[in-house]
């Protein structure tokens, strides 16, 4: 059951995770930086992650370290469990078993999703979810990076900062015309873009971004991947995306996945010849 | 015929009253023919009879054993007529009559001995056969003595129960008579434990210690009674109450025991009407994920159809349930399809909504039954076969309405299982169960599936109102109480799953009858409450939960 | 358009602080100066009606808090209301003293009926004012809290959570018609005297629970409307609308919940403790899971995501009944059903949202009469 896949690249986590003890001698909160510890480089360590539902594995052994910094693009067949990694990232999913850390302490499956959301893990729904009762606006200040405990967020008012951070974000979203519109009323991309000016509001380290481009016009998918090139570096950014096109144009580093488990991985171009891939794409 | 045999018993356990062996012989020496015979057996009962006519107890003591000896079909009601004190002399005429009490002071009379209606005399026209406790024990004896020779086996145990109640040790000897001639299991059983009581007051030692040992299988309350009496009685012999200890303790160890098969029998039956009640809810909820608020009354429906089918075929009582079943399921069945095309359909996707408009359906059904019916409860009756009770074991028995309704339970379980296991529509509902898109693409026209699922769950629940008709009063609120009661029993088997709701609805039930006696109904019913929202944190899916990728969204 | 400006302000805000206003100099004036046989005279019975609606008003507020802001539909919020309710019966209870039927000093009358022997433990405390109020928002607050934490926690949602709570209430309606209990079972608690040294009984005193409940709804308006227009209401509307997504941008949405459920709890508790020595007495029917689903019809019809359309509804269904149950007693079911069933299916807005569309509607039927008429009148001038 517990057969470790064998990975020569297998990169060392060195520490264990800061439990309760630990951070009680801390005399102070923890900053983030603090506790996501990416000293190692790595900041996503996924490993021999299993989920299944009904006997059937969506997640099949799957292990899976993304850089910090890095762009990745993660493409295969419908069922691959792309999505499904995702949620076991975020905590919406909890595998049967395998093992998920954020940086070299945070073990993903003792967080709840809105502790991993804070912790800086931001994510772009497939279907764009945003807001519709709420303006451009309120989504963005919604999503910001703030004490989002409840009586913080009772009394809270927007600082001059935060205002301006606002103002740029929608300057690179491009929806400033429509700040106050109600999110419901905008466009399939539009909703889109403002997906992705929530996940900018909250300053993540890491990025996952489900189908970014769907429903955009070729411009709009051009400046899309054209964002997502300048967060990397930055910000360590998985993309999982259909559209081969758009991966060729941002992709530094591809994996495939194909029946919950990684098929192949590397550069765009070697995995667009490998043979097991161009089976599992165009073959059956 | 009867006479024959009667005296010929007679006889045999006529020992005891020798003091009226004259009289008997005088009876047996009357010609056996035609009208003759019976004016000469009359003759004879108005002598015996007669002998009542003294003012000394004693003497009417002895009348009364007389009277009991005779042959006379009469015998019976003159001694009822005795103890109940109407027996009366009319002073005219001095003769022994049946009188009652007529609103002005007044009697009506009947001869005691012929029944001939003699009309009717003043208050002070006739003169009561009065009678002391003394004789009231006696009369109780013979009566039973009678009776215990009666045709009807039922009335032969009441018999038996009676002598043994009136503890009057000289109707032993009538008792042991008639075990040599009785046939029927049950009367021989309350025979023995007539004996047993009589014996357990024996003044012998080893008949009293052979007696405690003997009833130590015998689960009889007036048993019991002595024995507790028995085994603290200071002046009993030491080996006699430890005896009577150790049996009381095994008995009450057979009661604990049959206690609790018939708590859990109690159980069972109540989780069967919970069962029903739910499984209606459980589909609908299955495929539609909405709540029918209206449940209850659809449920409460079905029992008015009961009371209706009742009322229009009076003469049909005992097949009244058997048409009220398919009735009742017809009836809530369409009304649940009106809901269905008429205000869900309108509500998809809003599942809120839907609770709330089918709360206002089910205040309109409930006013509306106000008023076609009253707001008084209905009498509905239980057929003669459902009445009465099955004798499991001495000592248990389970009640036929309960135990039918039990089975009952099950054969609807059953057939909707079948239903949706093995028909087209059964899968085109679990189609839309577990993925309503792509149900829909597959060609499945999922409005017709809806309308269907929620007519067959409404007509469950109809067949539902059936049942409990049988177990609870029918009135407009009928159905109120249930709708709680039925979700609970939904979220703790897993939605959609009939098995769960099965397992759910049974062990809910059990549980509260296992409850109610330390806690009392009320709070039993609390507890299960305020369980089931605890056991929500810990399965929020129920017992057993529907899995794969389209529940988990 | 003067009409679209309107309605972009807050007028609903504006006739509910102005009708309260005006109805907290009016109604006293008309009760207590204006003499008996005027036209203008309000009689005692009038204001307790009013007051009594106020209350509901308040409920239904509370109400509005949590289903129209929140999306949490609950079903058993006249448990909140009858608890606070409670705690005010009991105050107002120890303040009968000897006036008792039995005369007993410290045992209320059923106590002594029940031959108990002294007050049970958790009757301490509530002769004093301050206790008793102190209870009204503890006792419902307390119940939401544990309630809310165990359910949002698990994810209880939808109708699952609905029907839970509608098992809370029938919970507390069984517990309550206990004669156990200690809260005077069927009866529940009546025959009050006094508050705070004044008769229930005096006009005046009928009048400062009626102008009390007003500044308590208008405070309670004041309240909701900070609550909700706070970073933190946007919050919970978004909770409403996709709490998955809330939850991935980072908050604790089970927290919020909880946090709104049992401000609405309190609010319900408030609304009771009014509510009760105005009406005179408090039993286990408030309890009837009935009383709680009537309650959401009305904060359905008045509109709800609108806490002046919350009030507004409680004031026209409370007013249609206490009519109806007067004139046509077997209609009212009938009526209180029709509304819920045509609430649901065509007022999802309630009479707000009814009233907010109409000047559009009505606009558009202008500019369209206008083009009709417009040209036929020009081809006319034309001629």
């Amino acid at each position: 059951m517990f057969r470790r896949s064998v990975d020569k690249d297998k990169p060392a986590r060195g520490f264990q995770p800061l439990d309760d003890q630990s951070s009680r001698f801390l005399a102070r909160k923890p900053s983030r930086d603090e506790l996501v510890n990416t000293d190692s480089g790595y900041i996503l360590y996924l490993e021999d992650i299993t989920v299944s539902f009904d006997g059937f594995k969506a997640l099949n052994e799957l292990t899976l370290y993304i850089e910090t910094g890095e762009l990745r693009c993660i493409i295969g067949p419908n069922g691959a469990g792309k999505t499904t990694m995702m949620d076991v990232i975020t905590g919406k999913t909890r595998p049967d078993f395998g093992t998920a850390f954020y940086g070299q302490r945070l073990d993903l499956l003792r967080l709840t999703e809105p502790e991993i959301a804070s912790l800086g893990i931001g994510r772009k729904f497939q279907k764009p979810t945003v807001f519709e009762n709420h303006t451009v606006h309120d989504n963005l200040e919604l999503a910001m990076e703030a004490d989002k405990r409840v009586w913080a967020t009772l009394a809270r008012r927007l600082s001059g900062e935060e205002r301006d951070r606002i103002a740029e974000v929608l300057d690179i979203i491009g929806l400033k015309e429509e700040v106050s519109a109600l999110a419901g009323s905008l466009s399939h991309g539009q909703k889109q873009w403002l997906e992705i000016g929530m996940l900018l509001m909250q300053n993540p380290l890491v990025l996952l971004v489900d189908e970014p481009v769907a429903g955009m016009t070729k411009q709009e998918s051009e400046s899309t991947a054209e964002l997502l090139t300048t967060l990397a570096g930055d910000h360590s950014v998985v993309v999982v995306e259909h559209d081969m096109e758009f991966v060729r144009s941002i992709a530094r580093r591809v994996t495939v996945l194909h029946e919950g488990r990684v098929l192949a991985e590397g550069p765009f171009e070697e995995i667009q010849h490998d043979a097991k891939v161009i089976e599992v794409y165009l073959g059956e | 015929m009867k006479v024959a045999a009667r005296s010929s018993t007679r006889i045999e356990f006529g020992r005891w009253v020798r003091s009226c062996l004259v009289i008997v012989v005088a009876a047996g020496l009357v010609p056996c023919f035609g009208l003759e015979e019976k004016s000469a057996l009359d003759a004879s009962f108005q002598a015996t009879v007669d002998l009542l006519k003294t003012r000394s107890f004693g003497e009417k003591a002895e009348a009364a054993r007389a009277i009991a000896a005779h042959t006379h079909p009469r015998t019976l009601e003159v001694l009822t007529a005795l103890l109940d004190a109407e027996l009366y002399t009319e002073r005219k005429t001095d003769r022994v009559v049946f009188a009652n009490g007529l609103d002005g002071g007044g009697f009506n009379i009947r001869d005691a001995v012929t029944g001939e209606g003699l009309g009717q005399v003043g208050r002070r026209g006739a003169k009561k056969i009065s009678v002391n406790n003394r004789l009231r024990g006696l009369l109780r004896g013979l009566i039973a003595g009678i009776r215990l020779d009666d045709k009807d086996p039922d009335d032969r145990i009441a018999a038996a129960e009676a002598i043994a109640d009136g503890a009057d040790s000289s109707m032993r000897e009538v008792l042991d008579a008639r075990l040599l001639v009785e046939s029927d299991a049950k009367v021989i059983a309350a025979i023995e434990t007539a004996l047993v009581v009589f014996d357990l007051d024996a003044n012998d030692e080893t008949i009293r210690l052979r007696a405690i040992r003997a009833s130590a299988s015998n689960l009889d309350g007036r048993v019991r009674e002595k024995l507790t009496g028995i085994s603290n009685d200071p002046v009993a012999s030491e080996a006699i109450q430890e005896a009577a200890r150790e049996t009381l303790e095994s008995i009450e160890e057979t009661v604990a025991r049959y206690k609790t098969i018939e708590t859990v029998f109690f159980g069972l039956s109540l989780g069967s009407v919970l069962v029903l009640a739910a499984i209606g809810l459980s589909i609908t909820f299955g495929v539609m994920g909405v709540i029918n608020m209206a449940h209850g009354e659809l449920i409460m429906l079905g029992a008015y159809t009961t009371y209706v089918v009742q009322t229009l075929f009076p003469g049909a009582l005992e097949y009244s349930l058997l048409i009220a079943v398919p009735a009742a399921f017809f009836v809530s069945g369409l009304v649940g399809i009106g809901i269905e095309r008429g205000i869900f359909r309108f509500l998809y996707g809003r599942p809120l909504e839907t609770l709330l408009a089918s709360f206002g359906v089910s205040l309109v059904l409930q006013q509306a039954v106000k008023t076609i019916f009253t707001a008084l409860n209905r009498p509905v009756a239980t057929p003669q076969w459902m009445s009465g009770s099955f004798e499991l074991l001495d000592g248990l028995s389970l009640t036929f309405n309960r135990l039918y309704i039990l089975i009952f339970a099950g054969l609807i379980f059953a057939a909707l299982v079948l239903v949706l296991q093995r028909t087209r529509l059964g899968l085109e509902v679990r189609a839309v169960t577990q993925n309503r898109a792509m149900a829909r693409a597959m060609g499945i026209r999922s409005a017709r599936v809806d309308a269907l699922t929620f007519g067959l769950g409404a007509g469950i629940a109809g067949v539902a109102g059936v049942a409990l008709s049988q177990l609870t009063n029918v009135g407009p609120y009928l159905g109120r109480g249930y709708i709680v009661d039925s979700f609970m029993v939904v979220v703790f088997g897993g939605v959609g799953n009939l098995w769960g709701t099965l397992v759910a609805g049974l062990s809910l039930g059990v549980a509260n009858k296992f409850l109610e006696p330390y806690a009392g109904a009320v709070v039993a019913k609390v507890l299960v409450l305020v369980f089931i929202i605890l056991f929500i944190q810990w399965r929020p899916r129920g017992l057993f939960p529907q899995k794969g990728r389209a529940a988990e969204s | 358009m003067l009409l679209g400006r309107l309605i972009k302000q807050d007028w609903g805000r504006s006739i509910l602080l102005g009708t309260l206003g005006v109805m907290c100099v009016v109604v006293p004036v008309a009760n207590l100066l204006v003499p008996e046989d005027s036209a203008f005279h309000v009689s005692t019975y009038t204001v307790t009606l009013l007051g009594k609606y106020l209350c509901y008003a308040l409920l239904a507020m509370a109400l509005d808090l949590v289903w129209g802001y929140c999306g949490i539909l609950s079903l058993g919020h006249g448990a909140f209301f009858a608890l606070g309710g409670y705690a005010m019966g009991m105050y107002l209870m120890r303040q009968i003293g000897t006036r008792g039927v039995y005369g007993h000093p410290e045992l209320p009358d059923f106590m002594v009926f029940l031959n108990w022997e002294e007050l049970p433990w958790y009757w301490f405390g509530f002769d004093a004012f301050w206790f008793a109020m102190l209870m009204v928002v503890l006792v419902p607050g307390l119940l939401a809290l544990v309630f809310g934490w165990l359910a949002f926690r698990s994810r209880v949602t939808g109708v699952y959570l609905s029907i839970m709570t509608q098992a809370l209430t029938y919970a507390l309606l069984l517990a309550f018609y206990r004669n156990e209990m200690g809260f005077g079972g069927n009866n529940g608690l009546t025959d009050f005297k006094d508050i705070l040294g004044a008769s229930l009984q005096s006009d005046v005193t009928r009048v400062v629970l009626f102008v009390v409940s007003a500044i308590a709804l208008a405070l309670t308006y004041l309240f909701c409307r900070f609550v909700v227009t706070s970073k933190l209401g946007r919050v919970v509307t978004a909770v409403r609308d996709a709490d998955d997504r809330t939850r991935f941008i980072g908050y604790r949405v089970e927290n919020y919940k909880v946090w709104i459920f049992t401000v609405s709890a309190v609010l319900a508790g408030i609304a009771g403790a009014l509510y009760v020595p105005q009406v005179g007495i408090i039993n286990p029917s408030e309890f009837e899971p009935l009383k709680s689903i009537e309650l959401v019809v009305w904060v359905a019809l008045g509109g709800r995501g609108t806490l002046y359309g919350a009030a507004l509804g409680a004031v026209i269904v409370n007013y249609a009944k206490t009519w109806m149950t007067g004139a046509f007693p077997e209609v009212w079911p009938f009526a209180l059903g029709g509304l819920f069933i045509l609430v649901t299916l065509s007022l999802p807005k309630g009479v707000v949202g009814l009233v907010r569309s109409l000047p559009y509607w009505l606009a558009l039927r202008v500019r369209y009469m206008y083009h009709k008429w417009g040209s036929l009148i020009r081809a006319k001038f034309s001629h």
